[in-house]
């Protein structure tokens, strides 16, 4: 295996380093922690030039997204010394901060001349701070993500569907200005034959044991004016969280699910989504960015054969839901400044500008506002318009109990139909306005 | 051992030896004996629950290190019992109680009965039948999963190949109706060769004179089985349905793996609702609170039960 | 028996009672069947529509189980030849092999926790059973009731201080905090099976050793034991499946230092995407030697899985 050749030379490099150097710092054997996806991959590659110049050795402890969640925090909460650096996600960082399971980050940034005023503004509030908009750091930004759109642009531009498309519709089968628009397409494209084939409009996120269906449902409340709280007077949800607009936006969401998606995409998330696009099921997924690199890749419906979207605007609004993660010291480790010392290389240009190369979305804004960036990739000016419009679920350090109810009544609501969209997010309000009663801060 | 051999292991062991080494007394000997087994449950299985009922009356979080444990009385019990959220995981547990017990005393005795026309074979049958049992039910129900997949599952395709359905018709994990009966099919689907067995093991262990006298007595078949079949086999029956209602209260991980207590909160049986409670919101007081009410609930049940079970048996 | 006995079944009752069994046999036999078939498809027919009876057997699914891969450009390929059978297979999809995969981990923490406790509660139960069979304590029937009761508790219940105990005593996600807490969950299963293994071994045997001046150990240790050898053996076997199986206190309490397969298995993830062939081989892996077990096991089976309660 010519993998195993590469570390073995890494290894052989890295004795030689310490025989030469030394014994300034003994080499650590650093884990580090993330999902059980592509880009941990790019990083596994990318963390070989890490071993090369520092003598650490890494190994990895990827977790399927459907169980990240559940086996990282309780590996925080046990006390575990698995991880030594956590690539958690974002909406862990106020429980991860508060109970001190993070390593605080603000003197050894300073120490070290790493700026967050260098990274994107909404990775920085979104993946390190805590709390949010103070200068209080917990993570460094490691891989921007947000949610998109994926489409089947070999179809959208047949001519006979572009004509049928027309007649019915009246305007060009193209990239959907709206939400609408959104689901004309995919209406027009449920249930249509497609080489032989029976397709279907879209993929949706409707995932209901860890977070699928509520970073899927919060991409169209947000745009048809869904707010967690009143933006002047924080933990009041009444009105905002349960306003007629935004039971609008759930209704429209149960209506995508209904009309448009395949049969049986009632417990789906990143990974079926995927399946269900790249196996020509359906003509356009919701999924997050991290994807793109993969589709665009593909052998079946790689290369010029799809497009990507930002999330169309609503009626109330333009945003799209924050993924992504920051990269963490976990307090508990003992190799400690081995770990920064990851931290510290990961964070340099030239680092980060190969992590983009080869398939992480950096959030260094050296690489994605270098000119050529946004024609690096055919998704790239997608990634950037997307990233301009983010919006994150709860990072407080309830944030588990914040998620458990919003995904049971939504996944009521829209895949069981029980009950009405008002009533859902009625019943959301009261378990929230309940969470945050128990946490002191009603 | 033969009593041959026994004489010839006396013979080896030197009796001086023997009688040098002074035995323990038996009382000592069986305390030695059991100690360490008292000693290993009661730090495994007492000590906690103990703490458990402690932490029953706290608002303790295991993912707060830093906030003060406060008690606060019965509210966490109160709280349970007035949740109507809970009372919904109760009412799944109940739905998939009844149906999986019925289905299974049903088809187990039925197999059981037709295993006991002693046909040609039926030791291999037998076996083959009670292979999923013995199974993983995580790894198994994870399987099904994909048995389940509209279109491509072999679930559907059956369904649909014997009843003209079309596969991708319906889905058994993702419908409203149909996704309590999905958890109950595959449960039936393992656990009916348990029932099976103790059926089986009750048949076998009504003499041959019972029915013969009956057949003197020129009763009907149909007579004999009411008479005599079912009444010999109740008290295995019973006792089958107290193991399968013990386990399947406890239900977990065959229905984390099947649907994730889904669509909504459908199929969220207590075990995961109480995992969601303690491992994901780590509310450590309340679901502590939360799991004794279930200790107590599935005791008294049982207690009750037995009572039952016994008063059958003395018939 | 005469061809007229009222309770030898006649033979058309047989051959209609043989087929029904046989029927439900092999339907019952079918999710099987489809889990070691799916391990030797490719992915695409693992998904084909409608399901694929007859296919092309390949190794991939066993290949992407214990590799892990990672996409490959056609060009990258090209320039790196793949060199073996293996990452031939996975070429194929451009893909590389970067090393190997956790399965083999797990499947060995299995077999470590799953033998390190089935010895243990073994062990113990046969000493515990042996005093609760031949001495007298004082609140016997209690003591063994208590002992089974443990079985009773939901396991995510007993999970709750458990894990605030490992935490405190740093057996979190350690093979010995799973050995001892398995060892103590099959402890009931352990002593109720063995006393009554125990209990159908005639006591003359030992008064006969004890007056030709055996100490009462030495009865125990050289009459008993190798009399209740095929109890203990069938025993052990009980508790290894069970340790073998157990997915709750597994999910909650290990991660990645002793995770065991249940939990793992449902988590194997290909490039993209569950990759059911892999699914269904590391399955295909873990559950075969339940079932050759309980193929051996047979004539056990009922005192087994009823703690003794029901024997035949």
């Amino acid at each position: 295996m010519r993998g195993h050749l590469a570390t073995l030379a890494a290894a052989g490099t890295c004795l030689a380093g310490i025989g030469l150097s030394t014994a300034s710092a003994s080499a650590a054997d650093l884990t580090l922690c993330w999902a059980a996806w592509d880009p941990a991959n790019a990083l596994v590659e990318l963390s070989k030039d890490f071993e090369k110049e520092s003598g650490h050795k890494m190994s990895f402890e990827f977790v399927p997204w459907p169980n990240f969640a559940d086996r990282m925090l309780n590996e925080l909460n046990s006390g575990g010394k698995l991880c030594d650096l956590l690539i958690g996600d974002s909406q862990w960082i106020g429980g991860a901060a508060e109970n001190g399971q993070y390593l605080k980050l603000n003197e050894f940034f300073d120490a070290n001349g790493i700026k967050m005023d260098d990274f994107i503004p909404a990775t920085v509030v979104g993946y390190a701070q805590w709390p949010k908009n103070t200068p209080n750091y917990w993570a460094l930004p490691a891989f921007g993500d947000v949610v998109g759109w994926t489409y089947r642009k070999d179809w959208f531009s047949r001519p006979e569907l572009q004509e049928e498309f027309k007649t019915k519709y009246g305007r060009d089968l193209g990239v959907p200005a709206n939400l609408d628009e959104l689901k004309d397409i995919a209406e027009f494209f449920q249930g249509r034959e497609i080489d032989g084939k029976t397709v279907y409009g879209a993929a949706l996120y409707t995932e209901r044991g860890s977070e699928g269906i509520t970073m899927g449902v919060t991409n169209i409340l947000y745009n048809y004016g869904f707010k967690y709280e009143n933006p002047d007077k924080p933990y009041d949800l009444a009105g905002f969280v349960n306003s007629p607009d935004a039971a609008k936006g759930l209704e429209f969401y149960k209506a995508l699910y209904d009309c448009c998606t395949p049969p049986g995409a009632s417990d789906w998330y990143m990974s079926e989504n995927i399946d269900a696009y790249k196996s020509g099921q359906v003509a356009m997924q919701m999924n997050f960015a991290f994807i793109w690199p993969g589709v665009h890749a593909d052998p079946t419906v790689g290369g010029d054969k799809s497009g990507y979207f930002p999330n169309p605007p609503g009626p109330n609004g333009h945003f799209a839901q924050l993924g992504g993660q920051g990269i963490s010291v976990v307090a508990n480790t003992d190799e400690k400044d081995a770990a920064l010392a990851y931290i510290q290389w990961f964070a340099q240009p030239d680092v980060q500008k190969k992590w983009w190369s080869v398939g992480g979305y950096s959030a260094l804004r050296s690489v994605v506002e270098d000119p050529s960036f946004a024609t690096s990739q055919p998704y790239a000016q997608t990634f950037l318009d997307s990233m301009a419009i983010v919006k994150d679920f709860w990072a407080e350090p309830a944030y588990a109990s914040l998620l458990q109810p919003m995904q049971r009544r939504v996944h009521d609501y829209v895949v069981a139909g029980n009950g009405t969209a008002q009533e859902a997010l009625d019943g959301l309000v009261e378990d929230w306005t309940e969470v945050f009663e128990d946490e002191g801060k009603l | 051992m033969s009593k041959v051999a026994m004489d010839r292991l006396a013979e080896a062991t030197p009796q001086r030896l023997a009688r040098g080494v002074r035995g323990l007394s038996d009382r000592a000997l069986a305390w030695i004996f059991v100690g360490p087994t008292i000693v290993l449950l009661l730090a495994i299985n007492i000590f906690p629950l103990i703490w458990t009922i402690g932490l029953s009356f706290t608002n303790f979080r295991v993912n707060r290190p830093n906030e003060d444990i406060r008690f606060v009385g019965t509210q966490n019990y109160t709280r349970i019992l007035t949740d109507t959220d809970i009372w919904l995981s109760m009412q799944a547990t109940a739905h998939f109680l009844f149906w999986t017990l019925f289905l299974q005393i049903v088809i187990g005795f039925w197999l059981a009965w037709l295993i006991n026309r002693k046909f040609r074979g039926n030791d291999l049958w037998t076996t083959i039948i009670v292979l999923p049992m013995m199974l993983s039910p995580a790894v198994v129900g994870n399987f099904w999963t994909f048995l389940y997949q509209p279109q491509i599952g072999l679930f559907n395709y059956a369904v649909g190949f014997l009843t003209g359905q079309d596969p991708s018709s319906f889905s058994m994990i993702a419908d409203v109706s149909l996704a309590p009966w999905s958890i109950v099919i595959v449960d039936t689907w393992m656990w009916t060769p348990f029932v099976m067995l103790i059926c089986l093991a009750g048949l076998r262990s009504i003499p041959d004179s019972i029915y013969e006298a009956a057949e003197c007595d020129r009763a009907s078949p149909f007579r004999q089985f009411w008479t005599i079949t079912v009444p010999m086999v109740l008290p295995f029956l019973m006792l089958a349905v107290l193991f399968r209602g013990i386990e399947n209260f406890k239900m977990f991980d065959l229905v984390v793996q099947l649907t994730g207590g889904g669509p909504g909160s459908l199929t969220e049986v207590t075990s995961i609702n109480l995992k969601r409670e303690a491992f994901e919101k780590w509310r450590t007081g309340y679901s502590s609170a939360y799991a004794i009410i279930l200790f107590v609930t599935v005791y008294g049940l049982a207690a009750i039960y037995v009572k039952a079970l016994n008063r059958v048996k003395q018939r | 028996m005469s061809s007229f006995s009222v309770t030898e079944p006649s033979p058309t009752q047989k051959w209609v009672a043989g087929t029904l069994v046989a029927l439900y046999a092999l339907v019952a036999l079918m999710p099987l069947v489809w889990i070691i078939a799916t391990g030797f498809k490719s992915p695409s027919d693992a998904i084909a529509y409608p399901p694929k009876l007859l296919f092309e057997p390949t190794v991939e699914g066993y290949v992407n189980l214990f590799t892990t891969q990672t996409r490959a450009t056609p060009e990258a390929l090209a320039a790196n030849p793949p060199e073996t059978w293996y990452e031939r297979i996975v070429a194929e999809n451009n893909q590389t092999i970067v090393g190997p995969s956790r399965f083999g981990e797990r499947f060995l923490n299995s077999v470590i926790i799953g033998f390190g406790s089935t010895f243990l509660s073994v062990f113990l139960g046969t000493f515990a059973a042996y005093a609760f069979s031949r001495f007298k304590i004082p609140l016997k029937d209690d003591l063994l009731f208590f002992i089974l009761s443990t079985r009773m508790m939901p396991p995510i219940a007993v999970a709750i201080p458990i894990f605030l105990m490992y935490r405190a005593a740093g057996l979190s996600d350690t093979h010995a905090g799973m050995i001892l807490l398995y060892t103590a969950v099959n402890l009931s299963l352990s002593v109720w099976l063995l006393k009554g293994f125990i209990d159908e071994i005639p006591v003359e045997y030992e008064e006969a050793a004890l007056i030709d001046g055996y100490t009462r150990f030495q009865a125990f240790w050289k009459v008993v034991l190798p009399q209740a050898a095929t109890g203990i053996a069938s025993t052990a076997i009980f508790c290894l499946i069970f340790a073998w199986n157990e997915y709750a206190f597994a999910v909650l309490l290990t991660s990645g230092q002793a995770q065991t397969a249940p939990p793992f298995i449902p988590t194997i993830i290909g490039i993209g995407g569950q990759d059911w062939p892999a699914v269904a081989a590391g399955a295909t892996l873990f559950l075969l030697p339940v079932m050759v077990f309980t193929i051996l096991l047979r004539k056990h089976l009922l005192r087994g899985i009823t703690f003794g309660a029901v024997r035949k």
